[in-house]
């Protein structure tokens, strides 16, 4: 198992792209935080883009002016580094895709249909779609006037790691899938053939829909489809666009897991994923990890000796003491066990251990640390 | 024996962000208020196969199927819903329309209506767990005692449970409406209970708040909290204070510890005890302010410790035990 080098790979210029993914809770979005800060404070210009930081996290960042564009962070230390960060509005996001798009007239006619409404902020994926949509802006505005040149990319808190790549993909099948050409197609009056037959196939489901959801919703559906005909295109290009973005050399993922089965299950998925989809691997960052000092002190010997202090009745502390110690060498030996079934799976993929700290991470000072930890130094 | 703190609630939902145990506590549960001789119905509606996974059985078909016997001869049934399939089976209950049905699957629309309407496919899962339970048999008893659900998450949930209200606003007669209607009068009513799952860390205790506020204004029934995955302390609150502070006495763990004959440098051995300690301190330190949030919010609140054998069926009895002796069932 090899380590994996943070500072090797923020420190190279030719990476210009990190994205943090994993499953829901493990930490991504504390290290994408952490990565851009330490980034920023060995000298590269950074925008972070965080999706659903703590509260506290959001507040100590500056992430409290919701304009969906980055902002310097306060109480960064570099001479030639910054840092930018944002939180992504994702229905904002949405319009002003609509909005770059087409007309005003159109666009607010878009905005403005209560389905477009729904979709943009409540269609699974959306969110997924947005950071995408989202990243590929910031990019193209990097390639245009050097702001950043180094962008760090949080990923929604899906269940599934693999949603960040589905998703996208799922939104652009609805858009441009087969069923909206069929709702299209009366419309458009194909009134022959395999157009009929859609047609009434159509008339069907449109009076069932009617009957469950009432004429409106339909009717806005239909405005909605017709009004965002011309822009499929451009969705679709967008989101290839971006995909493209993610395969090239310039970016790295870093899969995070939580020494969990299910973490890192997922992780294994995703660290597939990637290699079929010929998306660069940075690593895996295996957060919140048991620390354990003294790892020489196995339990069996603590607690022997325990059971020989309390049947001696001196210091009840120590006795306790060696418990603790006890217990958590056990528990960072199941974690262990863990993470070795991934690694004998991906053997080739490095792996830094980041552990897991007595207290939330919600300042500048615990992202610091965090990335210490990130790059092999024991604060 | 304790009595349990929720006599009338037939459908238990469980909520909680993702994560937390959701799907856990939901079958311990389940097992808890089967236990001595009831039925109990243990519903998930994600569509992940969860339960399946759960207690190691292949993947539930959308039918109601026996997954486990509980203590003293009660009965866990599970069910995973299908949306397609409640649409399908919605649509036969109120258009007699099952075949059109078919033709609709075959052009994909089924299946267009069911992901990208989020609020049809609720209204699907909402019924369906609002069916059983009503349902009666011909001799008008019930066939379960109990309903347990596995819900969507606490960011989801209060939408989820209160979609039928948005139907009501678009539906203004029919027997849609009344559906709608119907369902959630069951869901407001004493008959239905939403139970949080959450962690004592700051993120999943903040979504728990935010989660009976909005439980709380959409008029849906907050039942209990259930702190999942809780470690006791390993020192007495005394000895936390000095750990926090730095101050234990280290020569008073030195002469034990050379005593006890352990490892070559004492220095070190107390060294490393000394800062485990304060770690523990601060972990538990954290976990009492999380607690307090908890407490505050005024639910009864229930534990269950981290199992660290992992959860197979042996556990899910000890923890539908544990929470049958602090009266969750
Ligand atoms: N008391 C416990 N002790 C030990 N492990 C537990 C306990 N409760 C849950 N777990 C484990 O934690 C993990 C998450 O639990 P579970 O799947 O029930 O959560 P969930 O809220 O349903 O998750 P999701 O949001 O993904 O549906 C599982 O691996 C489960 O076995
Ligand atoms: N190494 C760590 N030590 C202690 N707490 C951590 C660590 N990593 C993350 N956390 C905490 O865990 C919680 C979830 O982390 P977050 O980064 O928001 O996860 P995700 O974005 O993957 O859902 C936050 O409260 C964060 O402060
Ligand atoms: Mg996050
Ligand atoms: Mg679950």
């Amino acid at each position: 198992m090899s380590t994996l080098a943070i500072d090797r790979l923020i420190d190279d210029p030719a990476t210009r792209i990190i994205v943090c993914c994993g499953s829901g809770g493990v930490g991504k979005t504390t290290t994408a935080a952490a990565i851009g800060l330490r980034a920023a404070e060995r000298g590269r210009r950074v925008c972070v883009l965080t999706i659903d930081p703590a509260r506290r996290l959001a507040q100590a960042m500056g992430l409290t002016e919701l304009d969906n564009t980055p902002r310097p962070v306060v109480g960064v230390t570099s001479e030639t580094g910054s840092l930018d960060a944002m939180m992504l509005d994702m229905k904002r996001t949405f319009d002003e895709v609509v909005e770059s798009h087409s007309d005003p007239e159109r666009a607010k006619a878009i905005l403005d249909n209560p389905f477009y409404q729904a979709l943009s902020s409540s269609f699974a994926g959306t969110q997924e779609y947005m950071a995408m949509e989202k990243l590929g802006q910031l990019r193209a505005q990097s390639d245009r006037d050097g702001t950043w040149d180094l962008i760090v990319v949080d990923t929604p808190p899906s269940r599934s790691a693999l949603d960040f790549l589905d998703a996208p993909e799922r939104l652009g099948t609805f858009l441009d899938g087969r069923f909206i050409r069929i709702l299209l197609a009366p419309a458009r009056g194909a009134g022959r053939g395999i157009g009929r037959i859609i047609g009434a196939g159509f008339g069907l489901f449109a009076g069932v829909l009617n009957k469950i959801l009432g004429a409106q919703l339909l009717s806005d559906l239909a405005a909605f489809v017709g009004a965002v005909d011309t822009m499929f295109g451009g969705f679709r290009e967008r989101a290839e666009a971006t995909y493209a973005l993610l395969q090239d050399r310039g970016t790295a993922f870093l899969v995070v897991a939580a020494p969990e089965r299910d973490a890192l299950r997922e992780a294994s998925y995703f660290v597939e994923r990637l290699e079929q989809d010929g998306m660069p691997l940075g690593g895996l960052v295996l957060n919140r990890v048991q620390e354990v000092r003294a790892p020489e002190l196995s339990a069996e010997q603590c607690l022997a000796a325990a059971e020989r202090l309390e049947s001696s009745g001196e210091s009840p502390l120590t006795v306790s003491l060696l418990r603790l110690h006890a217990e958590r060498l056990r528990n960072a030996e199941r974690q262990r066990r863990l993470a070795q079934r991934f690694t004998s799976a991906h053997p080739g993929v490095p792996v830094v251990e980041v552990i897991a700290l007595a207290e939330d991470v919600h300042d500048l000072e615990g992202l610091r640390e965090i990335g210490d930890l990130l790059a092999g130094q024991a604060s | 024996m304790p009595t349990s703190d929720w006599p009338d609630v037939m459908l238990h939902v469980v909520s909680g962000k993702g994560g937390t145990g959701k799907t856990t506590v939901a079958a311990a549960l389940a097992l808890a208020l089967a236990s001595g001789g009831k039925r109990v119905m243990l519903m998930e509606v994600e569509g992940r196969q969860g339960l399946a996974q759960l207690f190691d059985v292949p993947p539930l078909p959308y039918e109601e199927r026996k997954l486990a016997v509980a203590p003293g001869g009660g009965e866990v049934w599970g069910l995973a819903v299908d949306p397609e399939e409640a649409l399908l089976e919605y649509l036969e209950l109120f258009y007699n329309l099952r075949r059109a049905g078919g033709a609709l699957r075959r052009m994909g629309a089924v299946d267009f209506v069911t992901t990208i309407s989020p609020g049809l496919r609720d209204v699907l899962l909402t019924g369906k767990a609002v069916e059983l339970v009503r349902r009666k048999d011909k001799l008008h008893a019930r066939p379960y005692d109990a309903i347990v659900l596995d819900a969507p998450p606490t960011g989801r949930i209060t939408r989820f449970l209160n979609v039928n209200t948005e139907i009501a606003g678009v539906a203004k007669v029919g027997p849609i409406r009344s559906q709608a209607d119907g369902v959630m009068a069951v869901l407001r009513s004493p008959r239905t209970a939403v139970h949080l799952t959450t962690l004592l860390e700051e993120m999943p205790v903040q979504e728990t708040a935010d989660g009976v506020a909005e439980l709380e204004e959409a008029a849906l029934p907050v039942g209990g909290i259930v702190v999942n995955m809780t470690r006791p302390p390993q020192l007495d609150a005394a000895d936390l204070a000095l750990a926090r502070a730095g101050d234990l006495p280290r020569d008073q763990i030195e002469r034990a510890v050379v005593a006890a004959g352990i490892g070559r440098d004492p220095q070190t051995v107390v060294d490393a005890l000394v800062g485990e300690a304060a770690d523990h301190a601060a972990r538990v330190a954290v976990e009492d302010t999380e607690r307090q949030r908890i407490e505050s919010l005024g639910r009864p609140v229930y534990e269950l410790p981290f199992l660290s054998s992992g959860i197979d069926l042996a556990a899910l009895y000890d923890l539908s035990r544990m929470l049958k002796d602090e009266g969750m069932a």
